[in-house]
């Protein structure tokens, strides 16, 4: 187990180097560069100039040097400045952004959870009823549906026909002003919306996998045991079903931990929350390559960790999966 | 050669008729594909269908709400809404076939090789597709168009190459069980070549599902593209597509609904679509299934 944990961290290594190396020479490779991006913004700028600004980059080597370097400094953790105009060091930029991004995603993902696993196993306990075929029909439309319209059309709803939540952003103007619990139905008020919207998709894919792996352990002979003996159906359901039908599903949470730290762009542009989503969006129109290149670093290494995450824990939860056999994901 | 012409047809045709009275019994699948057929027909026809000139716009009917004269309103230059989306549904079918098609192109020849040869091209290969699951896509997608400038050939290459992955491993994983199979044993026996072997016999019989995977694929295509058109960098107004109307929606949220009602409904019936009638085309054709 221990072996093959450090087998799978060996080999995510090399192909966070891969990610890394393939960003770096696409960023280098598309036409223009970031300087011609600043002069822009100061039109005065001489050639000199730029070729100054060239040169403090480090814009004028090679670009297996600068990846060289680059990688040099950020194994020390140092991801450098912004290319903005604020020029602040690029970790401190993330840092602000992580608690937003971080605590919408985590309260969205236990929502999913704690929601969807009753679901699914209401739907697997009652195959082809009216619940089910509900559930079903949800699912289908879950899928179908673009999160940024169910965005709007919850704007259009609860936002301007009822007004009863605010539809952009994470405060209100007045929240300095506000008394304690104003302050708190305030953010939390803000919240509804986004994480309502952000969960839709999860909740849909999460209840029918719950389904799905419900109905498989049913049909396992130690359940037909189980209720040969003689116990309860209710007893067998929830004490020998669902402990084993669940691990499946708990295991997913390692596929979801990109998005943790990610965010997702449309969700926070739509409600224009400044999170992490928001950055990387701003990051790559302005070619804030710095930015860009740790947000990279982030997102690669928690996909890689969270398939290890999600093939570890299956392994821990489930003993009957003998990890030895299994190929790297 | 004249053995060859006798195997092309891999399925007898028996069992086609099987399939089909299989697809036949899932009333939503077959519904899903008229959809998806109706919605063709759509796309295609577009000029003839459209009450208006999509791009036409009027300054006396800014914003209206739905009427007899415009069934789903006009937006705030007064163009005709259902025009426009009958126009967008071109944006939509083109993105989501091009992207669709360069993926399963790539995914196959990928696949393909790896399992063919083996070995370390296998390993090789398969480490790369790994890169690729691993990069983070939206953040692929969005660094991509934003360096290469959003347009709707960007738009298709980008997400054709960026999803190839999965049919990559589901061809390899076709090919492989294929491969020990008699019928490809007896070809190598008789002294046909790789390639031979690999188009004539093996991949004919690994095309079905790669088939449902493509259809499924335009269904997430479909999606991906009108969200990159929602941030702005899908399809460049004044082109209309479901997506780019939908930013027209946001922009009018306070005062004109059918602005972002209408062309979400559109994106979510297609994406519908096509996925129930790709589930049912694989449920038909998995023998498992079967009672």
């Amino acid at each position: 187990m221990f072996g093959y944990l450090i087998r799978r961290l060996l080999i995510s290594i090399p192909l966070l180097l891969g990610i890394l190396c393939l960003s770096f020479v696409m960023l280098k490779l598309a036409p223009g560069e970031p300087t011609i991006v600043q002069q822009d913004l100061q039109a005065r700028a001489t050639g000199a100039q730029r070729e100054t600004l060239r040169q403090l980059y480090g814009l004028d080597k090679p670009v297996y040097e600068q990846f060289g370097r680059w990688l040099w400094r950020v194994v020390r953790l140092d991801f450098g400045r912004s290319y903005s105009p604020d020029g602040r060091p690029v970790l401190d930029k993330i840092a602000e952004r992580i608690p937003i991004t971080l605590g919408l995603n985590l309260l969205e993902t236990i929502i999913i959870f704690a929601v969807a696993v009753p679901l699914g196993i209401l739907s697997a306990t009652r195959q082809y009823s009216l619940f089910d075929k509900a559930m079903t029909v949800f699912v289908f439309v879950g899928f179908a549906t673009p999160d940024f319209w169910l965005a709007l059309l919850v704007m259009i709803l609860f936002g301007v026909q009822l007004g009863w939540l605010p539809i952009s952003g994470l405060r209100s103007l007045n929240f300095e002003y506000l008394p304690f619990w104003a302050q708190a139905w305030d953010i939390v008020s803000h919240l509804v919306l986004p994480i309502l919207v952000a969960s839709i998709g999860g909740l849909a894919g999460l209840s029918r996998y719950m389904r799905g792996s419900l109905l498989e352990v049913i049909r396992q002979d130690y359940i037909r045991t189980a209720l040969a003996k003689g116990l309860s159906k209710r007893v067998v359901i929830y004490k020998h079903g669902v402990r084993n039908a669940v691990i499946p599903v708990v295991t997913l949470f390692g596929l979801m931990l990109p998005g943790l730290l990610g965010g997702s762009v449309i969700i926070e542009t739509v409600f224009a929350i400044p999170g992490m989503g928001q950055l990387f969006y701003q990051s790559a129109f302005s070619r804030d390559e710095p930015v860009l290149m740790a947000l990279i670093v982030i997102g690669a290494s928690l996909s890689l960790l969270g398939n290890i995450l999600a093939d570890v824990s299956y392994a821990i939860v489930d003993p009957r999966i003998r990890v030895s056999g299994r190929r790297g994901v | 050669m004249a053995g060859s012409a006798a195997r092309r047809t891999t399925r007898p045709t028996a069992q086609r008729a099987v399939v089909w009275r299989q697809f036949r019994k899932n009333r939503l699948a077959v519904g899903g594909g008229l959809v998806v057929v109706a919605l063709g027909l759509v796309a295609a026809l577009a000029p003839l269908l459209a009450p208006y000139d999509p791009a036409a716009y009027d300054v006396k009917q800014i914003l209206l709400s739905p009427s007899a004269a415009h069934w789903f309103g006009t937006d705030q230059l007064g163009r005709d809404v259902l025009s426009r989306m009958l126009f967008g549904s071109r944006i939509s079918m083109a993105v989501g076939f091009v992207s669709i098609g360069i993926a399963v192109l790539v995914g196959t020849l990928i696949g393909t090789v790896a399992a063919y040869y083996g070995g370390r091209v296998d390993e090789v290969l398969m480490r790369f597709v790994d890169l690729m699951l691993n990069f983070p896509r939206f953040f692929l997608l969005l660094t991509l168009i934003a360096l290469l400038r959003p347009s709707i050939w960007v738009i298709m290459a980008v997400i054709g190459f960026t999803g190839w992955m999965g049919l990559a491993r589901l061809v390899r994983g076709e090919i492989l069980s294929l491969r020990e199979r008699e019928f490809v044993q007896g070809a190598r026996a008789l002294g046909a070549p790789d390639l031979r072997i690999m188009f004539r016999h093996i991949l004919p019989n690994a095309l079905v599902p790669v088939l449902v995977s493509a259809t499924l694929g335009v269904a997430g295509a479909i999606l991906t593209e009108s969200g990159l058109s929602f941030l702005g960098l899908g399809v460049q107004p004044p082109t209309p597509s479901w997506g780019n109307i939908l930013i027209d929606g946001k922009a009018n949220i306070e005062i004109a609904w059918w602005l972002s009602v209408f062309p979400g409904l559109a994106i979510l019936m297609t994406v519908l679509a096509y996925n129930l009638f790709g589930e049912g085309l694989r449920d038909a054709l998995d023998p498992r299934l079967r009672r």
